[in-house]
């Protein structure tokens, strides 16, 4: 593990290549340690930026300033449960969910089905791999693990499941994204522990990817009581 | 107002805050109060862009990634943490991220066409003190960024400013991968405690 804290630095100054940083941003999670390196680093770097002010043309305050007028800021990422507005609860409220998600699963560790469904590898492969991918992981109790891929430049999100537990009888995994708090249905995931699945609609404008436990079919809304919620970074 | 009046009145470059505190401003804004996102924006923009600039180099990409940037600030200023660190730092990281994006993107698109520039292009070593400005928080910069090792000041300017991963920074130095990224590592380091910041 020395190794992957050693990268610390080059994480706080975004010198880390799309798969290191996909690494370090997982071994962050469980590194209080090297959050608060990377934390106290950038506060060093920050400092940098004085040595070289450049004035921006008084045009581009005019410009971001009205810009700025049209558009809403976000509210804290300390979410509630609002079902009038489907608003997902936040990560913490989802951690009840993970029980219900984890509910008889032996599968921890399961090497990658052959049935794996197929998928259109090539848009799929293209989130995975763009540039500015970014990386949401979500582990559950029983050893599961769900992974969201989202490329802003491409608009579009791929969620990676390990060894998730089947929904139960005449049950899908539905996903939805979240637009402002308004969840749009984006798919579902195939039958099976393993699954790769790219969602439909526009996850550049989302907030966030939702994993509901839906009837057969899906629904309308999603059922907020099983939400898993990836909050994504704005 | 309560700033002395002889102070100037143009664009703040320097470090020590004078005005409102940054993360008020920023609490502020996240509540939609346009006005302290001025008055953010006038206090930190000089040093939000000339960093821009100075990653993306061409004028014109830099001000789509300052004016990327201030908006993201303000969608997000809700989510600025202070127990994680200052406001100046959150904006510089969010927007230095936003550079090197810019960059990194670039340089795929341009991979695309053209497959083998980038071996002989020669590398541009920027000297820090060259831009360098005469304020006093700029000689605390300079005189903490003295405080490296000429090849850790190397390795960190290369990472911060040139925009280039600590593989690349490794190369264009002639080093063992392994050894730029602890370079990167203890330079920040040795930057932080001399300007006694983050701890």
């Amino acid at each position: 593990m020395n190794d992957v804290h050693a990268l610390s630095g080059a994480y706080a100054v975004d010198a880390l290549d799309d798969i290191e940083r996909a690494q370090f941003e997982r071994h962050l999670v469980e590194c209080a340690e090297c959050r608060a390196e990377v934390d106290s680093l950038r506060e060093g770097a920050a400092m940098l930026a004085d040595v070289a002010p450049v004035a921006p043309p008084a045009a581009l305050r005019d410009r971001i300033l009205a810009e700025v007028a049209t558009v809403r800021p976000l509210p804290p990422q300390v979410v509630e449960v609002r079902p009038r507005r489907r608003r997902f609860p936040a990560l913490v409220a989802a951690a009840a969910a993970v029980v219900t998600l984890g509910v008889g699963a032996p599968i921890a560790y399961q090497a990658l089905s052959s049935d794996t469904p197929s998928v259109d590898v090539s848009a799929t492969e293209r989130v995975l791999r763009a540039a500015d991918t970014e990386k949401y992981v979500q582990r559950f109790d029983d050893g599961s693990k769900a992974t969201v891929y989202r490329s802003k430049a491409l608009g579009q999100a791929v969620i990676v499941t390990e060894g998730m537990a089947d929904p139960g009888e005449g049950k899908v995994y539905e996903l939805w994204l979240d637009h402002d708090g308004e969840m749009v249905a984006a798919g579902f995931m195939p039958k099976g522990p393993d699954n790769t699945v790219l969602l439909s609609g526009d996850a550049a404008a989302a907030e966030g990817v939702g994993i509901t436990v839906e009837p057969e079919g899906g629904s309308d809304e999603p059922n907020l009581e099983t939400a898993v919620v990836f909050a994504f970074d704005a | 107002m309560s700033e002395p009046s002889s102070l100037p009145t143009g664009a703040p470059t320097s470090g020590a805050p004078v005005g409102p505190d940054l993360a008020d401003l920023l609490r502020a804004s996240a509540r939609g109060d346009q006005v302290a996102f001025a008055q953010l924006y006038d206090a930190t923009a000089a040093r939000v862009h000339g960093m821009a600039l100075r990653v993306v180099r061409d004028p014109a990409q830099a001000e789509e990634v300052t004016q990327e940037a201030y908006l993201e600030i303000w969608r997000t200023a809700a989510r600025f943490d202070p127990s994680r660190g200052s406001a100046l730092s959150w904006l510089l990281t969010l927007t230095h991220r936003k550079a090197v994006d810019r960059v990194r993107s670039a340089e795929a698109a341009s991979r695309r066409d053209t497959t083998y520039h980038q071996q002989n292009q020669p590398i541009d070593h920027d000297v820090t003190a060259e831009q360098a400005n005469a304020s006093l928080e700029a000689r605390r910069v300079r005189g903490a960024l003295a405080s490296l090792t000429a090849v850790q000041r190397e390795a960190v300017e290369l990472a911060y400013f040139g925009g280039y991963t600590h593989t690349e920074v490794a190369t264009m130095l002639q080093l063992p991968v392994g050894t730029a990224k602890t370079r990167i590592r203890d330079g920040l380091i040795r930057l932080r405690d001399a300007m006694g910041v983050g701890q």
